[in-house]
């Protein structure tokens, strides 16, 4: 039947039932009554009459009475059916037609409404028409129900909520209210709209909440008082009735008490979702059920006898589990523990909470007053339900049993807990399992079984751990802190209680505690030594950071180093510790364990303290653990034209990251600790510990060298030991043996010989210890004296540089030995101390000859100086040195560097000859110059120097140079080479009072050739007739070259050539200007022959041209011997020297001498012929002492030419 | 990661039942996260509702893009916040966020209030 609704609500299709029943008039309902189900929606008036007599005799007065009465309860809704009969019709002849008697009822009675009269025709026979006039009937049968019903339920709706309306008028009652509207949810209960009958409980559930709120919001409703008498029946909810009429009358007589609403309503709201098939809801609206209920028999101020709750919400939870379970299969449970999970927790909660109350979960049992409240509370649960009695595991008999012995109750609660941890592991709610398993912990600690217990509270322990729940573990651990002293563990309790007495979330007292039980423990075992009880140190204390003194942390063997750690205890109270211990693993790196102190010195960086980091923070996060991010940006370009491709960032460690975490590490437990009994170990007896930083110093005296790396850190308590087993980062020392050393370097960058110079002499004693009476014995040198000063003091230095002491020093010499006496000083050690020395210059320096070799040794000199810069001429002196460590000597060898050079050069005008000496100071100092002396090889009367010098000291200052001038005076013919010896007393300059006289420096050298031979004038005189030379004209050059003595020694030679006791030289001049002021015309060399005798004279002219205006200076004329080519006299030469010397222009090179290969090309010029097969003559330079050049330094004035009018501009 | 950033309670007297409570209800929270990233719906609700009701006390939840999870526990009988969580939360979130931009701050550390 299609159901159209007012109010615009969608149309159903409803199923409507309905019963007859005979007409009565107490059924019609009177003014207020509101029972919608029993209500009499259509009146049907049935007759059979037939004829008009009985019609108007009997039938209409009937129905005239029957209309009346509906009318009079304002009924309309009515039929009148008329049964007609043809069997009846053909016995009674008199009839009258057919319709009439239907048409009188409806002339009579339906007024307006002719279709409330329906004829049914043969009712009993089949036949089309009755089939016909029963569908007919039928039909407005239904119409005129459903008409009825709709109208009646408006109007019941209607009065509902005028009802509704009215509750704040004082004599309203839920209850009443309650009654009316369950009505509507009958109603549609029954026409199967459990949608529409479950908003009708909904409606009432949330209008008495409201209420219950208002209520204590202050706000009382009177009838709500009447909820609030106290609980005397707490049998839980019933949800296996449809309606459970026995509350449904409690709240009809307004008896019901709160819980008994609660339960009738959530029966009702069950029945209705199970109907709708939605059992998950009923679980989930059971809790908050059983939650508000609580609350609001709180709010109400319900008196609750203790305990009555628990059975209520227990039994309810339970009953709400069976009768889902009852109407779900198994997969569908499994799937959904979700959702009933919180009921068995609540449920697993109010039993344990009932076992407390009732004592059931003490040892020894309940006591009177326990029973006797077991007895209160089961008399509460009234008799079972006759509907679940045959059932065994009813939640009735299941909390009667429970209830009943301690051993029930133990199987029941285990049976619970068990089932609430499967599910919460089972979908996944690990912490809420661990919560359970930790109340069951409880549980079986008061069951006096703490095997059992451990498990859970370990587990939960782990958890809390894992997720860093600070709270949580220091209560948890408490619980296992008992736990593991019932069970005797006592290494995991001793490592407990250390973790609580440092756990800054407990209160002093209860740290103490644990301090104290540990401390016990340590006390009582004393006596029995044996197994040692080995603790992670973390819990007790942390180890912040480790200081070496030295901090290098290297010492050598029989040092003392000394460390000192910083520990801070976790204890709150001052714990006396037997020993820290720090064990240490020694080992010899084979490469490594010869490293000195300067090496590890300089690479050792960290100043001696290491830091730890907090090990085990108190609460560990766990993000600390998880190394950062190493992240880097990634670019990838395409190769061919190197366009961005890729972008972005890479994490480079991510193994690290994104690693399984695996279930936290065990951080309770210590197996893996074990103690490592080192031979070395590092020990501090006796301390105690106060709470807080405490700074500990070990020392230790390093016995073998090797590297001691500090391993585990151990502080023992008695029989317990709190263990670091891995110190991290490494920490380690290093002991070192050294050989002692001697050094010996000077003081300044280089010595000078000559003066004093000091040298420091440092002893690195090593292992050795010096004695008193040890000596160097030092081997002298023949150059080099040790000047040996009363006032040396030698100072000892310990091994760190710090100054130990201050000791004379006695130096004893002997010609051949000096021994210098070491003053007493322990290993390790360094003793320091400074003697002067002096090189004496061994040999005087040579300069060289003069002359052609004396060129050449100038010139090797000067090689070695352009080589090597301005170096100073070195000597270098070996001492050996016999130290008293060992049976070898040292030799040490000591350069001196001379501060001058000394370069002499020989002057000439005309005939007079003079000598000079150059003294350059290579050296940093400044020096005092006396006494300057030159002498002679044989002080003959002949030969005589005189010094053109001042007697007066001078002063030469560093890369400063100083000449002497001597002139050369001889009476007889002068020998061809003169020895000289010249010595110059210094000083250095800065130097106060010097202790030894200082040796004069000496230089010799030989001058040779040093006689005037020729003399070579040139004169340049303008044009004739002019007065001046002018540029661009010719001008005639004469040079004359004069003889100035007879035949010598020195010009027996190749060139001389000899004729008729007339001798003659051949000389070849070549007039060169350098500086390009003239422009030789015509030749401008020529080979003369020069007779050898004086005043012989040759002159040459030649045409010279001036280049520029002015006072120009005369054109160079040089001389050249020229030897003839003597085959004998071949020399072995290169190409290139040889090349050099082919042709004549190119002897001037000799002059230049630029290179002393080349001037040895010039000095022994090669004989061509064998390599051309052509003699070639060969040139000398005479020596310069041979010529004198007179017109040095002439000049001539050269006019400008006339005719020169060209003026160069140039513009740019 | 479920480690606490900042717990505080008011009144302090049951601070350990309250802890066990809020780490208890992050079950629920992951439930409720996994089944919404299942969901892969664009604009997440932060908001969690409740995550589950004991006899005393409402379990809020709340949990931010970065998955940083606030829960609130409140006095079932406490009229007075009821159906105010959300803004409650709103305005915890916005705190978590100042702390956040706090230069000082040290993301992971424990969170101090004054």
């Amino acid at each position: 039947m299609e159901w159209r609704r007012s109010y615009g609500r969608a149309p159903k299709m409803i199923h409507l039932e309905s019963n007859f029943v005979q007409f009565k008039e107490e059924l019609l309902p009177k003014d207020g009554n509101k029972a919608l189900l029993t209500f009499p929606f259509l009146h049907i008036y049935w007759t059979e009459c037939c004829d008009t007599e009985v019609y108007k005799a009997t039938v209409k007065d009937d129905l005239t009475k029957w209309q009346n009465v509906l009318k009079a309860h304002s009924s309309v809704d009515w039929l009148i059916v008329v049964v007609e009969n043809d069997a009846k019709k053909k016995n009674k002849t008199n009839i009258l037609p057919r319709a009439s008697i239907v048409d009188k009822i409806r002339n009579d009675f339906c007024n307006k409404q002719s279709d409330r009269c329906v004829v049914l025709s043969d009712p009993l026979k089949d036949s089309s028409r009755t089939q016909e006039s029963w569908n007919a009937f039928l039909t407005k049968l239904r119409t005129s129900l459903l008409m009825s019903f709709t109208k009646n339920l408006g109007k019941f709706e209607d009065d509902m909520r005028t009802l509704r309306e009215k509750r704040t008028e004082p004599g309203w009652s839920f209850c009443d209210y309650f009654m009316v509207q369950e009505e509507l949810a009958f109603v549609f209960e029954m026409l199967q709209q459990f949608e529409d009958a479950l908003v009708q409980y909904d409606e009432l559930d949330a209008l008495f909440s409201q209420y219950v709120v208002n209520f204590g919001a202050g706000d009382g409703a009177t009838w709500l008082t009447f909820f609030c008498q106290p609980v005397k029946s707490w049998n839980g909810l019933i949800l296996r009735k449809p309606i459970d009429m026995e509350k449904r009358e409690l709240i009809q007589r307004q008896e019901a008490t709160l819980l008994d609403l609660r339960s009738y309503l959530f029966s009702r709201q069950c029945t209705l979702l199970l109907f709708l098939q939605r059992p998950w809801e009923v679980a989930q609206r059971a809790l908050a059920l059983l939650h508000s209920c609580v609350q609001e028999l709180k709010l109400l101020e319900v008196s609750v006898p203790p305990g009555a709750l628990d059975c209520w919400v227990f039994l309810s939870c339970l009953e709400v589990l069976q009768r889902i379970e009852g109407c779900c299969d198994r997969a569908q449970v499994d799937a959904n523990i979700a959702h009933t999970v919180g009921l068995w927790g609540y449920a697993t909660e109010k039993l344990k909470s009932l076992g407390y109350l009732c004592g059931l979960v003490s040892e020894k049992g309940p006591n009177s007053e326990d029973l006797n409240r077991i007895v209160d509370l089961l008399a509460g649960l009234g008799a079972e339900r006759p509907e679940t009695a045959n059932t065994a595991q009813s939640p009735y008999k299941k909390l009667k049993e429970a209830l009943s012995s301690v051993e029930a109750f133990e199987k029941h609660y285990l049976d619970l807990s068990h089932a609430a941890i499967e599910m919460h592991t089972s979908i996944g709610r690990l912490r809420s399992a661990k919560f359970v398993g930790k109340d069951l912990a409880e549980f079986y600690m008061r069951k006096k079984s703490p095997q059992k217990a451990e498990v859970y509270l370990q587990g939960a322990l782990k958890n809390y751990l894992a997720e860093g729940w600070a709270l949580p573990i220091t209560h948890t651990r408490k619980q296992l802190a008992e736990c593991q002293k019932h069970l005797g563990q006592t290494e995991n309790y001793l490592q407990t209680s250390s973790l609580l007495a440092s756990d800054h979330h407990l209160t002093e007292d209860e740290r103490k505690h644990f301090c104290q039980e540990i401390l016990r423990f340590a006390d009582r075992q004393t006596d029995s030594p044996g197994q040692r009880i080995i603790l992670p140190l973390h819990c007790f204390a942390q180890l912040r950071d480790l200081h070496f003194t030295p901090s290098t942390a290297v010492v050598h063997v029989g040092g003392v180093l000394s460390v000192e750690i910083t520990l801070c205890s976790q204890m709150p109270i001052p714990v006396h510790v037997e020993q820290v211990a720090i064990s240490v693993h020694f080992s010899i790196e084979k490469n490594n364990y010869r490293k000195t102190a300067e090496w590890l010195t300089k690479h050792k960086a960290s100043n001696g303290v290491i830091n730890f980091p907090a090990e085990s923070p108190p609460c560990p996060t766990p993000q600390s653990q998880l190394p950062a991010p190493e992240l880097y940006e990634v670019f990838e370009r395409s190769p061919s034209d190197n366009s961005l491709n890729t972008t972005g960032i890479i994490c480079k460690n991510v193994h690290m990251l994104l690693r399984r975490q695996e279930s936290s590490p065990a951080l309770e437990t210590s197996s893996g600790v074990a103690l490592d009994d080192g031979a070395h170990v590092l020990k501090c007896s006796g301390v105690t510990l106060e709470p807080g930083a405490n700074r500990l110093t070990f020392r230790t005296q390093a016995r073998e060298p090797g590297t001691y790396t500090l391993r585990q850190l151990c502080a023992s308590l008695g029989p317990v030991c709190f263990v670091v087993p891995h110190l991290y980062p490494p920490v380690q020392y290093d002991v070192y043996s050294q050989e002692p050393q001697l050094r010996v370097e000077p003081l300044a960058d280089s010595l000078l010989a000559g003066i004093p110079q000091k040298v420091k002499f440092t002893v690195t004693t090593g292992h050795y210890t010096v004695k008193n009476g040890d000596s160097l014995q030092l081997s002298n040198a023949e150059a080099m004296l040790i000047l040996c000063d009363a006032e040396n003091r030698a100072v000892i230095y310990s091994n760190a540089r710090e100054k130990a002491s201050d000791v004379l020093l006695r130096v004893q010499s002997s010609d051949k030995v000096t021994s210098i006496s070491l003053p007493a000083a322990p290993a390790y050690h360094v003793i320091e101390f400074e003697l002067e020395v002096l090189s004496l210059p061994s040999a005087p320096v040579t300069g060289g000859e003069s002359g052609v070799l004396g060129m050449t040794e100038s010139q090797r000199k000067h090689k070695d100086s352009r080589s090597a810069g301005h170096c100073m001429a070195t000597a270098e002196h070996k001492v050996s040195i016999d130290c008293p460590w060992s049976i070898y000597s040292t030799v040490i060898a000591l350069t001196f560097s001379v501060p001058f050079r000394t370069t002499h050069s020989l002057l000439s005008a005309g005939t007079r000859k003079y000598v000079q000496v150059c003294v350059q100071n290579l050296s940093e100092l400044d020096f005092e110059l006396s006494e300057g002396s030159l002498v002679g090889p044989d002080s003959s009367a002949d030969l005589q120097l005189v010094p053109l010098n001042t007697e007066s000291p001078q002063r030469i200052y560093s890369k400063q140079s100083v000449f002497f001038v001597w002139e050369l005076k001889w009476t007889r013919e002068p020998p061809p080479s003169l020895r000289c010896h010249f010595s110059v007393g210094f000083s250095p300059a800065s130097g106060g009072q010097l202790s030894i006289p200082l040796k004069p420096y000496t230089y010799e050298f030989q001058v040779e050739n040093f006689f005037t031979l020729y003399n070579v004038r040139a004169e340049i005189l303008p044009p004739s007739g002019m007065e001046h030379c002018r540029t661009g004209s010719l001008c005639s050059l004469e040079v004359t070259i004069t003889r100035l003595s007879d035949l010598l020694e020195v010009d027996k030679d190749e060139a001389l050539t000899e004729s008729d006791e007339y001798f003659s030289t051949k000389l070849m001049y070549e007039v060169v200007d350098n500086s390009s002021n003239w422009a030789v015309c015509g030749k401008s060399s020529g080979v003369i022959s020069m007779p050898v005798a004086a005043r012989a004279t040759h002159r040459v002219h030649m045409e010279v041209m001036p280049l520029f205006a002015g006072y120009l200076p005369l054109p160079d004329v040089r001389l050249f011997k020229y030897l003839p080519h003597h085959s004998a006299h071949s020399s072995q030469l290169d190409a290139d020297s040889w090349i050099e010397s082919d042709g004549l222009s190119v002897d001037k090179h000799v002059d230049d001498q630029p290179d002393g290969g080349r001037s040895r090309a010039g000095a022994h010029p090669a004989p061509g012929g064998e390599h051309r097969g052509l003699p070639m003559p060969r040139l000398q330079a005479l020596p310069p002492g041979q010529v004198v050049n007179a017109s040095v330094g002439a000049q001539v004035l050269v006019v400008p030419s006339r005719d020169d009018h060209v003026l160069e501009v140039s513009v740019t | 990661q479920n480690y606490p950033l900042y717990i505080r309670s008011v009144p302090i007297e049951n601070e350990l039942k309250f802890h066990y409570m809020v780490h208890t209800s992050l079950d629920v929270v992951d439930e409720k996260i996994s089944a919404m990233a299942k969901a892969l719906v664009d604009q997440r609700e932060l908001y969690l509702g409740l995550l589950y009701p004991t006899e005393d006390y409402k379990v809020y939840g709340y949990v931010t893009n970065s998955k940083v999870k606030f829960v609130m526990v409140v006095d079932s009988s406490n009229t007075a916040l009821r159906d105010n969580e959300i803004r409650m939360f709103r305005k915890l979130h916005n705190s978590y966020t100042d702390v956040m931009c706090n230069p000082f701050y040290n993301p992971g550390d424990r969170i101090q209030s004054r």
